[in-house]
């Protein structure tokens, strides 16, 4: 039964309402995206969404240099500004005060006897009756029409760059290091304590199942001064291991109510079949739940994943000492937005540098997160 | 040592610890404690399996008590407690304190406009999204595309719309789409049209929508076809403070209106966006809006595709037309689902703290109580009203906790 039968307008009313929908959710992320493969010059002197057409616009002024040759008893350099062969200039000027006084394939006296000519294709030829020695050669202004051009540079600048100290290649693996065994560890407590919620009978389970659920809410920001306290006189202080075991706690109840919904809904059948033919309650868990519950295992590590790679709170809390060897990518991001808050080649670059890994998952293992996601809301 | 290395130490031996331990202690109590031979065989069995469930739960239940059930009172303790003093006792003074500073009470206001308009505007958007994306044949693709920024970071997020609110200086292009497109206005009657009449007409059909709700909410209570025994307590306090909270809603929209009608905008200024008070509250919610729609649709679009088709193939027989079908059919179905994807919105947007850390740290009135406290306990250092603000969050969230544990005793019973 369709609603909006195929002929009717309100069929197209619908794919036009969807794909403004959709236009408007990307475009942010898009804007991002494209910034990043920017040169700073180029961000800062027009919004990203017009990189992607050919525009016309004022380049920053270009120092000529080159070989000096003699022709006909005159000293000339010639050359090309550009390294594209794609660039048509309209206008031209030697000084800031008029960027856009000449046109192209105008001869133009620079002083001293020198001339020099810039073609519309960006080649010039500066020519003296002298030798230019070791003067400094004039500048040029240009306002051109360039194609788009992206670069690369910014990546390697953020992630591989080894003079860059506010780089993100030690945030990376310190992130990396911090949601790994932040995940794996819950899911292996929460799988055992949800079996025995979802299979085993004792007084009390109805209790702790309704204790889980309650706990699912708790607002994990109580948390953060009494247990700081406890890692301090503990001995653990800041570090890795406190990251790990807050990250298991907190992540704790939302796996054990996920993988226990999943578990319940398993065929009674095939486990008392196995206690039948004399499996212990180990036996059954290890060979017939947990291969079982693999969709509900996966949309948890999603979950957790996705929480802990992103999370900000926890790890300033819990992890980032006053030195700052253990800074993570979310935190590097908040430090450059303070310190770089206009140099958005270098912002852009770090967050999708930091954005990417979730989203690789997000769209390999959409599945999954949608199925968890379901079970974990809609009864 | 590395810490890639001591991350994959920690891995085996957490890992393998659990695996030990559960193997191991199963062992222990099958054949050294309660072996399952001998004279007291089947007495041993089934103490054994009395004992068993403890020690599968054992490390959840530890980890559980420490890291969230014991913080829970002892960030209590802390908010009663004064810790340049000793960790004397100093009842409700931290609270008054609190009570006491504008800073306070002005992420109270900004946490109470977050928590009705983003899940609103989520559920809102996200109920469009999924409705229209189930029509077509390539919904799919859109809505995995609108689900997207679920992957994505609150700080990424926060630095993907800084970029959308960034200004420039008056002259300059703009490279931040916000301003762009504000400066393509220049108050002709185009701009008249956008700005004035479409918002006005927005916030038109806002107040009316709380209307609806407050009717909808009150109409049990007062009217007599409803056996007034169905509505337990909790139901009449629950829809009192609905019907509250969309009074307010409706008292700030209508009160927008004539003061939009008049307002004299800057045309043509490039605006820094963030800095306008009240207005960057709203910006900055449209960013949690941006995250928390495509978790609204997808689970509302399983919802949608759970209604019985003979419902509505029986409401097109009568002649409903496809708004009454919606409103009127469907979104009365699955309403316990709208109500889950609310409530669990409001969590969320109860502890969003990273947004406004990365974008504004609460300055030009942003405040919210989750960066409020960060500010307390980190930045000033003072504990006992960092914890009470805690409290208050944990108050906050209190009646979702109740209803929740309510609604999962009900099932397993």
């Amino acid at each position: 039964m369709n609603m909006f039968s195929k002929k009717s307008p309100l069929t197209w009313a619908v794919h036009i309402s969807v794909v403004l929908l959709v236009a408007l959710w990307l475009f942010p992320t898009v804007g991002l995206f494209v910034s990043s493969f920017r040169t700073a010059d180029q961000i800062a002197n027009t919004g990203w969404w017009k990189a992607l057409f050919t525009q016309e616009r004022q380049a920053p002024a270009i120092r000529i240099s080159g070989e000096e040759a003699e022709i006909d008893g005159r000293f000339v350099i010639s050359g090309n500004l550009f390294e594209s062969d794609e660039v048509e200039i309209s206008k031209w000027g030697t000084s800031s005060r008029a960027p856009e006084a000449y046109a192209p394939g105008e001869t133009v006296d620079v002083g001293d006897g020198a001339s020099l000519t810039v073609t519309e294709d960006g080649a010039f030829s500066l020519a003296a009756p002298q030798s230019f020695g070791d003067s400094r050669l004039p500048r040029v202004f240009t306002t051109a029409t360039r194609p788009p051009e992206f670069t690369l540079e910014n990546y390697r600048f953020v992630l591989f760059d080894p003079g860059n100290r506010e780089g993100m290649a030690r945030a990376f693996f310190n992130t990396l290091t911090v949601t790994i065994p932040a995940t794996i560890i819950p899911i292996v407590i929460a799988a055992f304590a949800a079996y025995a919620l979802a299979w085993m009978r004792f007084p009390g389970r109805a209790l702790l199942i309704a204790a889980v659920v309650g706990l699912l809410v708790v607002p994990l920001q109580l948390a953060l001064i009494p247990l700081l306290r406890l890692h301090n006189e503990i001995g653990i202080g800041k570090g890795y291991l406190g990251v790990w075991l807050a990250h298991t706690g907190f992540g704790l109840p939302l796996a054990i109510y996920l993988l226990r919904n999943y578990m319940v809904g398993l065929p009674r059948d095939i486990i008392e079949n196995a206690r039948v033919d004399g499996a212990t309650d180990f036996q059954i868990f290890v060979k017939i739940i947990l291969p079982l519950s693999f969709p509900a295992l996966a949309s948890f590590a999603i979950f957790q994943f996705l929480w802990t790679w992103n999370d900000l709170l926890v790890a300033l809390v819990f992890l980032i000492d006053a030195t700052g060897e253990t800074t993570v990518m979310t935190k590097q991001i908040v430090e450059l937005l303070g310190t770089r808050g206009g140099n958005w080649e270098i912002l852009a670059t770090s967050a999708f540098v930091s954005i990417a890994v979730p989203l690789v998952v997000f769209f390999a293992m959409q599945k999954y997160l949608v199925r968890g996601l379901l079970a974990g809301s809609v009864k | 040592m590395h810490p890639a290395l001591q991350g994959l130490i920690t891995i085996i031996v957490g890992v393998g610890g659990c695996v030990g331990y559960f193997y191991l202690s199963n062992r222990f109590l099958d054949y050294v404690l309660f072996p399952a031979r001998g004279e007291h065989a089947g007495r041993n069995i089934n103490r054994a399996n009395q004992i068993r469930p403890w020690l599968f739960l054992f490390p959840a239940l530890f980890a559980l008590g420490l890291y969230l059930a014991y913080p829970v009172f002892a960030t209590l303790w802390l908010s009663l407690t004064d810790r340049n003093a000793g960790g004397a006792f100093v009842g409700f003074a931290n609270y008054s304190q609190m009570f006491g500073e504008p800073k306070f009470w002005e992420a109270m206001t900004n946490n109470m406009l977050w928590l009705i308009i983003v899940p609103a505007f989520s559920t809102g958007f996200g109920l469009l999204a999924a409705q229209l994306t189930d029509r077509i044949s390539w919904g799919g693709i859109a809505k995995s595309l609108i689900f997207m920024p679920m992957a994505i970071s609150f700080v990424g997020a926060a630095v993907i719309w800084k970029l959308v609110y960034d200004t420039r200086p008056a002259g300059q292009d703009q490279i931040g789409v916000l301003n762009a497109v504000w400066l393509s206005f220049d108050g002709g009657a185009w701009s008249v049209l956008v700005l004035k009449l479409m918002p006005i007409a927005l916030l038109a059909v806002f107040a009316a929508c709380m209307g609806y709700v407050i009717y909808q909410a009150l109409r049990p209570l007062l009217g007599r076809e409803v056996r007034r025994g169905q509505i337990g307590v909790w139901g009449y306090v629950l829809r009192g403070l609905l019907s509250l909270a969309a009074a307010w809603m409706l008292w700030l929209s209508l009160g927008a209106i004539p003061s939009l009608f008049s307002a004299s905008l800057p045309y043509g200024e490039p605006q820094t966006w963030l800095t306008i008070p009240f207005w960057n509250s709203i910006f900055l919610m449209v960013v949690l809006v941006w995250i928390q729609t495509g978790f609204a649709m997808v689970i509302l679009s399983a919802a949608l595709r759970g209604i019985p088709e003979e419902t509505i193939e029986a409401a097109i027989i009568d002649g409903a037309n496809p708004f009454q079908i919606f409103f009127k059919i469907k979104v009365p179905q699955i309403m316990s689902t709208i109500v889950v994807v609310w409530t669990t919105i409001t969590i969320v947007v109860l502890k969003v703290f990273d947004i406004v850390f990365a974008m504004t740290n609460g300055q030009w009135e942003t405040q919210v109580l989750a960066n409020y406290m960060y500010d307390k306990l980190f930045r000033t250092n003072d504990w006992g009203v960092g914890s009470a603000s805690a409290m208050i969050i944990m108050l906050l969230v209190t009646p979702i906790l109740a209803w929740n544990v309510y609604n999962a005793r009900k099932e397993t019973r």
